[in-house]
């Protein structure tokens, strides 16, 4: 097998695991990264909201917001662990998307032989 | 360390988009010019890397969570420039589907992780090297070095960048207008983190695939 595909194999793998990076987190009663708090958050932390962190946090709602599907963010954790795979899956689909693409872009019209 | 919207003020934003155009700029026209065909999937594994292993979240003591970033490794394999390329798409992809990181911080977040910590770590991983065998021990070592010092050097960065805002913004009261902690506070955080627990993490990621990759495919290693 060519090495390229057996290091697809390895990210598919980690695809799968990566429930984890949010079951982790959750038996430790871990909340967000250190600088990365929602609004609730950062009003109990720092005592207020700063203003202009208050108007500029709800600047972008993302489709997947914090790889969890919109309106799950209640559900129990095999639902959570279920839309961060689906999450991995399409960014990563994205991710070789865009990249196929910029290659395209930068290999205009050169070609080689593939190896 | 993906800075969220709202927590740097529009100078910073604004001065990390600046920086980050020429990089960029100068990234696409050395990969362009040196990119074969073949190269192609990797660039698309190593995006697709970084961004997958940053979604295991790690809990330490204190309720915070952190993560490995994979920026040296993707370095080691496709060079920096192609690695800043890599990160970046991995980034962008991640602020606007995911919302993780900010739109207005993206050019921050990239700095960091896709300038400062490929870059930092390739040339670290060069000099450790120096010029002992692909194959050889000393490799895998200078990997795991080099991820250790990449990631910690973009986190003290991402811990000034915060750090820096109550200095910058904040209101006739005194109260922040942006990140509320200071460098007092910020530095210290986002430093100690990564020296104890997410640069090991890192260095040990990057080690064990350099490792894997010694046995595998070693003309993958630059």
């Amino acid at each position: 097998m060519k090495v390229i595909s057996k290091l697809w194999i390895g990210i598919a793998v980690l695809i799968i695991l990566t429930p984890l990076g949010l079951l982790l987190p959750g038996y430790f009663k871990a909340g967000s990264a250190w600088g990365e708090w929602g609004i609730g958050q950062i009003e109990v932390l720092a005592g207020y909201v700063p203003a202009g962190l208050q108007k500029l946090s709800s600047l972008y709602n993302a489709p997947l917001a914090d790889y969890t599907f919109n309106g799950w963010e209640d559900k129990p954790l095999p639902y959570l662990g279920f839309s961060y795979i689906i999450s991995a899956i399409a960014g990563i689909l994205l991710i070789v998307l865009v990249v196929m693409l910029l290659g395209k872009i930068f290999l205009g019209k050169r070609k080689d032989q593939p190896v | 360390m993906h800075i969220p919207d709202g927590y740097l003020g529009a100078p910073t934003c604004g001065v990390f988009y600046v920086l980050m155009l020429p990089i960029w700029a100068l990234a696409s026209k050395i990969v362009k010019d040196t990119l074969k065909a073949r190269q192609v999937p990797l660039l698309a594994i190593g995006a697709a890397f970084s961004f997958v292993i940053m979604m295991f979240n790690i809990p330490i003591p204190g309720g915070s969570t952190g993560h490995a970033v994979g920026g040296v490794l993707v370095a080691i394999l496709l060079g920096p420039w192609a690695a800043c390329i890599a990160i970046t798409v991995a980034l962008v992809i991640q602020a606007l589907l995911f919302g993780d990181g900010g739109i207005t911080a993206l050019g921050a977040n990239c700095f960091n992780m896709a300038f400062i910590m490929p870059f930092s770590g390739y040339y670290i991983y060069k000099a450790v090297s120096f010029k002992s065998a692909p194959g050889s021990n000393r490799r895998v070592i200078a990997a795991g070095v080099a991820g250790y010092l990449g990631i910690n050097l973009a986190a003290f960065l991402t811990g000034v960048e915060f750090g820096i805002q109550p200095l910058l913004h904040h209101s006739a009261s005194g109260q922040a207008l942006y990140c509320p902690y200071g460098l007092n506070v910020s530095v210290p955080m986002m430093a100690g983190e990564h020296l104890f627990v997410f640069g090991w993490i890192e260095a040990i990621v990057t080690a064990l695939v350099v490792k894997y990759l010694q046995k595998q495919s070693p003309e993958l290693l630059h």
